[in-house]
């Protein structure tokens, strides 16, 4: 069973809709118990980096955890890509998982901001997660912070300067974009995740 | 490169279609699921649902009607007509809209977008304008309730409060222009394109690939809609968004 982590911010419907659609036995859930159980943990994300904080006061962040150290398969979204990192700027005070190095941050003042729509990654073609999805694929971004490149990145984005539209080590994975509202292209993403 | 979207809008009463849209291959050309899903197999970048019914009664069927469109539906989702309150709002999302739009309500009542924002995120709070050109000229506008009522309200300054209050789009559709088919009102859309951060969707106008080119370009807008997109001679959105492509405009092609 995936688990799909509620931690009260956002909407989680989405996703858990293009899981039913591929066919995957998934529940939103915001129950510690039920993320130790499951076989892969989905941590969508929308809204404002401060609303991780839940995470560590729900026992979820527990939970995630151990089920990281485990080898369970993760995949977080948007913010619950952002929360993989140490840290954002969006909200300093807010510690994330740090299990990537490095800090979220606004975009230049150059480009509107928020990010919103559909744009290209270039993909790594050693990625896992990304197997399969040519570069040059269009997909839907919606967020006004961003995970700088490192050597997790596994997909680049250009908005203002390149950013990490995808990263992954080991099994753990993390999207900046919406993989449940990119068409065919997030399907496929998905659809890879659920099948490692 | 961030592209440029096209959105097309399904106008609902009832639970149908109103705007008759001429696609092959549909059982039910009528049905707002069928349609949205034809829509985003041709190109769509997104869809947005519109219910426009009048009565009490007919509104009744829309969480179901979106909760159809949402299950086949994989690209983002935005549902508008009717929702006046944080429990409106929430019920729509659980029937699996991405985005919800507010017009009137929100400005009866401002705090409404901040809000839906705090619960669900800026990015799911679309803040649609209507905007008429005010008899001397000078300014824009807004409208309530389709256009029946005038607030007396700039148009610009309600987009910024809008802005700032937590919308995460503005929806702008200009009244002088909707349903003529003579191109979308690009100094409308600059002047608020211009004043906000966040994205503007310019509605109202739309007739043929040059008006989508020239609201791109002249009126700075990021996203364009059209309701019954298919109406204007175009076989298919492929064929739209491959001429828009032609003309230097980024787009989402191939999907």
């Amino acid at each position: 069973m995936i688990a799909i982590v509620d931690y009260g911010a956002g909407n989680l419907v989405s996703v858990k809709k293009a899981l039913d659609w591929l066919g995957q036995e998934c529940a939103i859930t915001s129950d510690p118990g039920q993320v130790a159980r499951a076989t892969k943990v989905v941590l969508p994300g929308v809204g404002h980096f401060a609303s991780t904080s839940a995470l560590g006061r729900s026992g979820l962040q527990d939970a995630i955890s151990n089920a990281m150290d485990r080898g369970i398969p993760f995949l977080g979204i948007c913010v619950g890509m952002q929360w993989m990192f140490e840290r954002s700027q969006e909200s300093p005070e807010t510690l994330g998982l740090g299990v990537l190095n490095g800090e979220c941050e606004r975009f230049p003042a150059s480009v509107k901001s928020p990010h919103v729509g559909w744009n290209q990654i270039e993909v790594a073609s050693s990625s896992r997660l990304l197997r399969d999805v040519p570069s040059s694929s269009f997909v839907y971004f919606t967020h006004s912070f961003r995970a700088p490149v490192s050597d997790t990145t596994v997909a680049c984005c250009e908005y203002g300067g390149q950013f990490s539209a995808a990263v992954e080590r080991d099994h753990l994975f993390g999207v900046q974009f919406h993989p449940e509202k990119s068409g065919e292209t997030g399907l496929k993403i998905l659809s890879n995740f659920c099948g490692l | 490169m961030l592209t440029k979207r096209i959105i097309a809008c399904l106008d609902v009463d009832g639970g149908r279609v109103v705007k008759g849209v001429q696609f092959e291959n549909l059982r039910d050309a009528g049905d707002p699921a069928e349609l949205a899903k034809a829509h985003s197999a041709s190109g769509a970048d997104e869809i947005v649902l519109l219910d426009i019914s009048a009565a009490h009664e007919r509104r009744a069927t829309l969480l179901d009607t979106v909760r159809r469109a949402a299950r086949q539906l994989f690209i983002p989702f935005t549902v508008g007509g009717g929702i006046r309150t944080l429990e409106d709002a929430a019920a729509v999302f659980s029937a699996g809209a991405d985005k919800i739009s507010i017009n009137s309500a929100a400005l009866a009542n401002p705090p409404l977008i901040t809000g839906i924002a705090e619960r669900f995120g800026s990015q799911a709070v679309v803040v649609a304008i209507d905007a008429r050109r005010s008899e001397d000229r000078s300014h824009w506008e807004a409208f309530t309730h389709g256009g029946r009522g005038g607030t007396g309200r700039d148009a610009v300054a309600w987009a910024k409060e809008a802005e700032s209050r937590g919308a995460g789009e503005i929806l702008l559709t200009s009244m002088d222009r909707d349903g003529t088919g003579s191109g979308f009102d690009c100094e409308l859309t600059r002047a608020v394109a211009d004043s906000v951060r966040i994205p503007v969707i310019a509605s109202g106008g739309a007739g043929g690939t040059g008006h989508f080119v020239e609201v791109f370009r002249e009126g700075h807008a990021d996203a364009a809609l059209a309701a019954s997109i298919f109406h204007y001679g175009f076989s298919r959105l492929v064929h739209l968004k491959q001429e828009i492509a032609s003309q230097g405009i980024a787009v989402r092609w191939p999907c």
